[in-house]
């Protein structure tokens, strides 16, 4: 078997609240020794003692409620966030976190934000205009990629995400939640090209609520609930727990 | 080539191209809206430099010789300066979309904002000149290096408070307010409309503690007389540096929470 390109090893991720001094300064000083005390003594904590390792070319689907954690586990998958404590090791390139519209500045065109993206995610700019044609292709935007991102739909936008994401050649491509929003041609165009990149041996972690996408495209399902994990195996198995009767299988 | 050195060559070019990306994101997102890009850049510090005229020169009647071109020397300046301060509070605040989604070196995009100052003011450049032509104080050949000293210096100055300034303000989201009226008390308090002769005694001293104001007097000085001090130059130079080095440290001790508090 191979190396693993995710460990997670004993992680654990709270976070302040902060609140206390987002809401500015002058708050801070005028509630300054409740602020400090609640600060020290309240903390949310997003993820509590998380171990798991995803080998290269896995398929991961993670599922679960909203709030229970997963947006925090791809943050610090994707490197944005750091870990309180356990540790977190990632050995490939990832996927920038596109989920609704999110990674886009809304004044540039569909091009535009190709270009920023794939640079950032760590092409040259070359490369990026190597792919921008499959990139425009594969949208289906058409002439509405020299549009500013700010017109497009909901759906247009997930549409320009998954073609950013899917011709990037990420080592690990993460997919969040982007699928449910577009038509379904479009979401049928998304399941086979991750079909493609399975079979290409592409680790891909995908996070969604419909037990038919996790089903076609993961082999492997990790149930978080409550900010740990809850279950973990394969796919087929996990989705029947969860979907089944999610309140009897807690605590 | 050992594996370093590839490396190194691949993290150059990444880096080359992500300022390059970065910087065309901010100036097309600037002018977008208008197809006037350069005059627009200029508006600006005219329109400003005008309005002083009236004041100071119409109205007030200063005595300064040349006032319009004694005062868009520092004035322009003084504008990149301002702008970069100003608009710290939403170098990362603005691009919560890119810190949340990917990780890369954050620090690029307050070099990419003051960069954009830099070239705006750079722009602005040829305005000095004709002014200059007009009222026939001549250029000295001096300018060819202490411009460029002068630009490496205050772009220090702007890079390490617009990075101080975008770091703190996540986490205190008022500082914006407490920046503009920061900023408006300097601009009176530092020689930019009025000539540093023009304090009284007894606080001339105090040019020399001052952050700014041995900055503002070497802008207006290289392009009137062709001086550039050297004991100005030294103390806006420690002053840049300092800032530098307090700014870096704020900005490690915080940057791995950038994610978090956006």
């Amino acid at each position: 078997m191979s190396a693993p390109i995710i460990k997670f090893d004993h992680v654990t991720k709270s976070y302040p609240l902060y609140h206390h001094i987002t809401s500015g300064l002058k708050n801070l000083i005028l509630n300054l020794p409740k602020a400090l005390r609640e600060m020290r003594s309240q903390k949310f904590t997003a993820l509590r003692d998380l171990s798991f390792e995803i080998r290269r070319g896995e398929t991961v689907a993670f599922v679960g409620r909203n709030g229970a954690g997963k947006s925090t586990t791809l943050g610090l998958i994707a490197g944005v966030l750091r870990a309180s404590s356990g540790s977190v090791t990632v050995n490939g390139r990832v996927s920038p976190l596109l989920e609704l519209g999110g990674g886009f500045h809304p004044d540039l065109s569909g091009v535009e934000n190709i270009q920023l993206n794939g640079v950032i995610l760590g092409l040259s700019r070359k490369q990026v205009a190597a792919r921008m044609e499959p990139i425009i292709e594969f949208s289906e935007l058409k002439e509405f990629i020299h549009q500013p991102v700010r017109t497009y739909s909901s759906g247009m936008l997930a549409r320009l995400g998954f073609a950013v994401v899917a011709n990037l050649d990420p080592e690990i491509l993460i997919v969040d939640e982007v699928l449910a929003v577009g038509d379904a041609a479009f979401q049928k165009k998304c399941l086979a090209k991750m079909s493609e990149f399975k079979k290409q041996g592409v680790t891909i972690i995908l996070v969604s609520h419909s037990a038919r996408d996790v089903e076609i495209v993961c082999d492997r399902a990790i149930w978080i609930e409550n900010h740990v994990i809850q279950a973990d195996g394969p796919s087929a198995e996990i989705m029947k727990l969860y979907m089944g009767e999610p309140t009897e299988t807690q605590g | 080539m050992p594996a370093t050195l590839v490396t190194l060559r691949q993290s150059h070019i990444r880096y080359r191209d992500l300022i390059s990306e970065l910087l065309r994101k901010e100036l097309r997102v600037r002018y977008k809206h208008l197809s006037l890009g350069y005059l627009w850049s200029l508006a600006n510090p005219l329109a400003y430099a005008t309005l002083y005229y009236i004041v100071f020169a119409m109205i007030m009647k200063v005595k300064t010789p040349n006032y319009p071109v004694f005062l868009i020397v520092s004035l322009f300046p003084w504008q990149w300066l301002n702008n970069s301060i100003l608009v710290g509070p939403m170098t990362f605040y603005g691009n919560a979309g890119l810190i949340k989604k990917s990780m890369f070196p954050r620090f690029l995009i307050p070099l990419v904002v003051v960069l954009q100052d830099l070239i705006h003011y750079v722009a602005t450049l040829p305005i000095i000149f004709i002014f200059l032509l007009v009222y026939r104080i001549p250029l000295h050949i001096s300018i060819l290096w202490s411009l460029p000293l002068m630009i490496l210096v205050q772009f220090i100055f702007a890079y390490a408070l617009n990075l101080f300034i975008a770091s703190v303000n996540l986490f205190f989201r008022d500082l914006e307010r407490i920046l503009q009226l920061v900023m408006t008390f300097l601009f009176y308090l530092t020689p930019v409309l009025y000539s540093e002769t023009m304090i009284p005694e007894k606080y001339q001293p105090l040019i020399m503690v001052h952050p700014l104001a041995p900055l503002m007097i070497n802008w207006r000085n290289i392009f009137l007389t062709g001086e550039l001090n050297l004991e100005y130059y030294l103390s806006s130079l420690v002053w840049a540096l300092g800032l530098l080095a307090c700014s870096q440290f704020t900005y490690r001790k915080l940057e791995w929470r950038f994610a978090e508090v956006l």
